[in-house]
């Protein structure tokens, strides 16, 4: 099989595989914790304040007091990956065509300089806190094979992504299969990993903010 | 095919009205995609002009005619088409003036009087499905090339049909047509993909021969690295365009107008490794992304099946949401037989549980 035809396998039925396992997951664990639901609360709420919810989805992304000094590796290098990779997945044009060709949707993309510099950013904070999680004894004892797992189904595409683009394989053709066949991996293993809190992570802080403002302290 | 009285090139190519000029630039464009410094474009040229004629067979299989018309047809007259047409090709049907039997006793003569020494050019693939898919003078195509390739000094696979199979060969394949590599593995064969081949590459690789008396080095798919080592991508004029950001969304927009990147209307030059972008097309007139449209991508193997032509490389080549919507109905459903037997899990703890009466409390006495 030549790089070629890896590659149209990728963007072919090993696509829609990937998309079909992923959604498949994404849907069954949402609803399935959507289901397990609570008993109704007849207690009168301690105040109204409504948007709560909302409002912790957001504030919960922010550091609390005095935790930036303590933990800056774990903040700074969250920050920089998290927003690095959204850059990355949603500013290169030919990432904007893969939406645009699955969803219809599209927007603008970003020149490629800014993406190459996002990507070299986002690598950096992700080796970093690699480091960070092997040299401090309390995350290290408090990390899993889920984290590992995690931390390299993320790492790969990021990293055959920045090869493909640069050309560092001689074969680029090859290389771009790779890299596509691992974002594949990534979206199919996604609701079974501690990967799915990329949806699990909205539905959890609306509840905690909503619920804690019932009880008088809202966000 | 009228054969000039020189018999050494430099004598035919004056006999046929090529100026010295031209020939020194055609040898310029070989210096250049062989990679030697300028000083180098005397040298081939003496050699070039020395060289005796060597004796080509081109052997016509399942294909359209389209890399002799490549070869003939881009400009009169070239260099390329004499070196290879009028001095050279012993026997190649669509050229020649015989037909029939004087035609194939013209074959079996070149090939017994340059045993050994002769170049043999395929364009075309041959069926393996069925012997009698694709003959000539009743001899299959598969036996044809055997016995062709038994004498010969090397093998030259002319365009993607040859190389790789190509539009013969996409799915579903109906009749079991393979690449001359696939028949014939005890030579070299020099892949010159295309559909079709650029002209001076496949004369660049003959004239190599004629040069250097050694066929170039090859890549992975066995092309000259010479005029295949570089992607269309890496030496596209547009390329400034793509690193920008700047794309056409159809063909006749501003960014079309502008010359900005092809990507978005499904330019293949990423994933394809071609002397387009640097020899170009018509006596380096131009070439398709210089024309306004994208690369097909045609000197990979496969290309047929490699999806849409207007599709951008980075677009699903299948339809990916069907499937995605009948995962998530199935997710749905799944999810609710979870949530139902989550349910009665939960009930039938609520049913098994006893509740905790005072009387059930023993008060521990102190020590
Ligand atoms: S037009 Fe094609 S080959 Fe040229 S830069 Fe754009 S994608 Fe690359
Ligand atoms: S631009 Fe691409 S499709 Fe067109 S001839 Fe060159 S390699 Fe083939």
């Amino acid at each position: 099989m030549s790089g070629l035809e890896l590659l149209t396998w990728a963007r072919g039925p090993g696509l829609a595989l990937a998309l079909a396992i992923g959604l498949f997951g994404i849907v069954l664990r949402v609803f399935e914790i959507q289901a397990l639901g609570r008993k109704a609360d007849f207690a009168k709420a301690r105040a109204i304040t409504p948007g709560s919810g909302w409002r912790t989805i957001v504030s919960r992304s922010l550091p609390p007091p005095g935790m930036l000094k303590r933990a800056p590796l774990t903040y700074l290098g969250g920050y920089v990956f998290h927003i690095g990779l959204a850059i990355v997945v949603f500013g290169f044009a030919p990432h904007i065509e893969l939406i645009r060709g699955l969803f219809g949707i599209r927007w603008p993309g970003l020149p490629n300089l800014f993406v190459d510099a996002a990507t070299v950013a986002a690598i950096a904070a992700m080796l970093a806190v690699l480091v960070g999680r092997l040299t401090d004894p309390v995350k290290r004892l408090l990390s899993g094979f889920g984290d590992w797992l995690a931390w390299t189904l993320t790492f790969v595409p990021l990293l055959t992504g920045y090869a493909a683009f640069h050309h560092l394989m001689e074969n680029y053709t090859l290389l771009l299969a790779l890299h596509i066949l691992s974002v594949e991996l990534l979206l199919a293993v996604l609701p079974f990993t501690k990967l799915f809190h990329v949806v699990s992570l909205f539905m959890a802080r609306w509840y905690n903010g909503d619920i804690a403002a019932k009880k008088g302290v809202a966000a | 095919m009228k054969r000039p009285a020189a018999n050494n090139i430099g004598g035919a190519l004056s006999d046929a009205g090529i100026s010295r000029r031209d020939f020194l630039g055609f040898c310029a464009t070989l210096a250049a995609a062989y990679a030697l410094p300028t000083f180098s474009v005397g040298a081939i040229a003496a050699a070039l002009e020395k060289a005796s004629r060597a004796s080509v067979i081109w052997l016509s299989f399942q294909e359209c005619t389209g890399c002799t018309e490549s070869l003939t047809r881009s400009h009169t007259p070239t260099i390329e088409g004499l070196i290879l047409e009028q001095i050279s090709l012993d026997y190649h049907h669509t050229l020649q003036a015989a037909s029939g039997a004087a035609a194939e006793q013209a074959r079996d003569d070149a090939m017994r009087a340059n045993a050994g020494k002769y170049l043999l050019i395929v364009d075309g693939s041959v069926p393996l499905g069925n012997p009698g898919y694709s003959t000539i003078a009743g001899v299959s195509n598969v036996d044809m090339l055997r016995e062709a390739a038994k004498g010969a000094a090397a093998i030259i696979a002319v365009g993607t049909c040859a190389a790789y199979g190509g539009v013969a060969a996409a799915q579903p394949n109906p009749t079991g047509a393979v690449p001359v590599s696939q028949v014939i593995q005890d030579k070299p064969v020099v892949n010159v993909p295309g559909c079709p081949p650029i002209p001076v590459v496949i004369t660049g690789v003959l004239a190599h021969f004629l040069t250097f008396g050694s066929l170039p080095e090859l890549d992975d798919l066995g092309r000259p690295k010479i005029f295949y080592g570089e992607s269309i991508h890496d030496r596209c004029y547009r390329r400034p365009f793509y690193d920008q950001g700047k794309f056409a969304e159809n063909f006749d927009d501003e960014g079309a107008r502008k010359g900005w990147c092809l990507f978005k209307l499904g330019c293949k030059g990423p994933v394809t490794y071609n002397a387009c972008a640097t020899t170009k097309w018509n006596n380096g007139v131009s070439f398709p992304i210089q024309s306004g449209h994208g690369c097909l991508g045609c000197s990979q193997p496969g290309f047929w099946d490699a999806g849409p032509f207007y599709k951008a490389l980075s677009m699903p080549t299948t339809n990916a949401q069907k499937a995605a919507g009948i995962a998530a109905a199935a997710g749905v459903a799944a999810g609710a037989a979870m949530a139902y037997a989550n349910r009665r899990k939960k009930a039938a703890a609520k049913a098994a549980h006893a509740p905790v009466k005072v009387e059930d409390l023993v008060q521990e006495k102190k020590p």
